[in-house]
């Protein structure tokens, strides 16, 4: 079971409060209809989904139902931070 | 090898049972190997075992970084039918069933496969709509199945609560009386045996570290027991699928997460069939053994843990109470989980890649273990002939940037 920090209510939660919504970070191509199949399909279906260190979204969906970031080792399932969308996380780890 | 008989069981009794061959052998790895398949499950298993038998490439080794069948083999609820929606699914896993029902003499080893059939529950008119348009789906592409009332539901199982005054009444099911069950640790152990006897080496205890390529080719893999040659490599590796295609630069469509499962203390014989709903998110059978074998949900995020959620089991069991009210007083024994490597359209991947001599067969999500036999069966084609098996062609890895998926979401519904 995890907590989590929600850095909009700035409490400890239980991860049942929230829901998940993949991959952080990966913003909608400015021009959809310039791009190749495998441009779009790249950004329509391939994740990372690294074993360790991973940035993710989740979504306060029964609290303050805002979206926020995660960086959490999906091995350990230690969560090393959350932060609010738009900033950048502070714990990476490299590209896998 | 020994056939197994009456005969041996009989001779072995006069030496006390210690003297029956080892299943298989502990060999030392080759310099190379025409086929090197990375992961000793089912689907690595079988797909050795294809490789043998139907195409005749006996050098090939499995390289497994634990024990044989030791990862979602061993941790799958072992349910089997082919009621899937789409023709190109519905042909895989059919091709799977009809294996299976040969499978304990092919290998000479009892798979413990029982048809029992498998209920698909539904309990609001969508559902029925959608069991109704997948059963008809499943009777034109020749696959048993039948829309069955909550009366002859009863039939069938007994203990279940069709009353209409529950939260969840249940309206109907889809049945298909040729699904069931198999025993999951002998399907792996009767294909390691079948392969061993015809030279497959079984590798265990040896994890892939990497993959060497040379001029945009496979040469070999590298293990923590030393480089292995191999003059294709194929990957089977479930939950690691991503690890794995990224020792090789490449990106897989493909989501880790963890799935659970839990058994019960076993109790007489109560259910002879395998109960399944999407809508309370639940499904159970009763094991040989008698413990009710029940299915929980896959976790919502990303995990390489082999264990899920507490809540997600407390969902799984409200639902299993629901539909079985006299369950509610079975105590469970264990629970575990499994890393499941999930796909955008809940269907697989078994593919060649960008690299030669490279091939995967991965993306089974929640419900690989009822393909074992069909998917090592069109993998090894697909391998050995360095082109995809027809029934395996729409399942290449180019589906993601072309846009022919196929959604299988609602026919692979509960994870399973």
């Amino acid at each position: 079971m995890l907590l989590i920090y929600c850095p909009h209510c700035c409490e400890y939660r239980d991860e049942e409060e929230f829901s998940y919504s993949g991959e952080a970070h990966i913003s909608r191509p400015t021009k959809p209809e310039s791009l190749s199949d495998e441009e779009w399909g790249d950004y329509l279906f391939f994740r990372k989904n690294p074993k360790g260190i991973h940035h993710e979204m989740w979504c306060h969906s029964v609290g303050c139902r805002q979206f926020f970031n995660v960086t959490r080792n999906t091995l350990s399932y230690e969560i090393l931070e959350t932060y609010k969308v738009g900033s950048q996380p502070k714990v990476s780890g490299g590209d896998q | 090898m020994k056939r197994y008989s009456g005969f041996s069981l009989f001779s072995n009794a006069l030496s006390y049972h210690e003297n029956w061959q080892k299943v298989w052998r502990k060999p030392t790895p080759k310099k190379v190997y025409d086929v090197v398949v990375v992961g000793g499950g089912g689907h690595g298993l079988a797909t050795a075992y294809y490789l043998a038998t139907v195409h005749g490439i006996t050098n090939v080794a499995v390289v497994e970084k634990g024990y044989l069948g030791g990862g979602n083999t061993a941790r799958n609820t072992t349910i089997i039918r082919s009621n899937y929606l789409w023709d190109e699914a519905a042909q895989l896993y059919e091709l799977a069933l009809k294996l299976w029902e040969g499978l304990s003499q092919e290998l000479n080893y009892n798979v413990m496969f029982s048809q029992r059939g498998v209920l698909n529950l539904g309990h609001n008119l969508q559902d029925m709509r959608d069991i109704e348009r997948r059963v008809n789906a499943n009777r034109l592409n020749g696959i048993d199945g039948e829309v069955v009332s909550p009366q002859r539901i009863k039939e069938i199982a007994p203990l279940i609560n069709i009353s209409p005054d529950c939260r969840y009444p249940i309206l109907g099911a889809s049945w298909q009386p040729r699904g069931g069950t198999a025993r999951h640790d002998a399907v792996a152990w009767g294909y390691a045996r079948g392969a061993d006897a015809l030279g497959v080496d079984m590798i265990q205890q040896t994890e892939v570290t990497g993959i060497r390529r040379k001029d945009g080719a496979v040469v070999g893999v590298e293990t923590t027991n030393g480089f292995i040659g191999a003059r294709k490599v194929a990957c089977v590796t479930a939950g690691n699928s991503g690890v794995v295609a990224a020792m090789a630069g490449l990106r897989l469509p493909v989501e880790s997460r963890p799935l659970q499962a839990l058994v019960s203390e076993p109790v007489k014989p109560c259910l002879d069939t395998v109960v399944m709903s999407n809508a309370v998110h639940g499904y159970v059978s009763q094991s040989d053994k008698g413990d009710l074998v029940i299915g929980a949900g896959v976790d919502s995020y990303n995990g390489y843990g082999q264990r899920g959620s507490f809540h997600v089991i407390e969902h799984t069991l409200q639902a299993i109470c629901e539909l079985f009210p006299a369950f509610s007083r079975v105590q469970m024994n264990r629970q575990w989980g499994g890393v499941v490597d999930t796909c955008p359209d809940a269907c697989p991947i078994i593919s060649k890649t960008s690299v030669q001599g490279l091939y995967f067969n991965c993306g089974w999500g929640t419900g690989g273990f009822k393909a074992t036999p069909g998917s090592g069966y069109v993998f090894a084609d697909t391998v050995a002939n360095d082109r995809p098996h027809p029934i395996a062609a729409p399942f290449t890895i180019d589906r993601f940037n072309s846009g022919a998926l196929i959604d299988e979401h609602g026919a692979a519904g509960v994870a399973h």
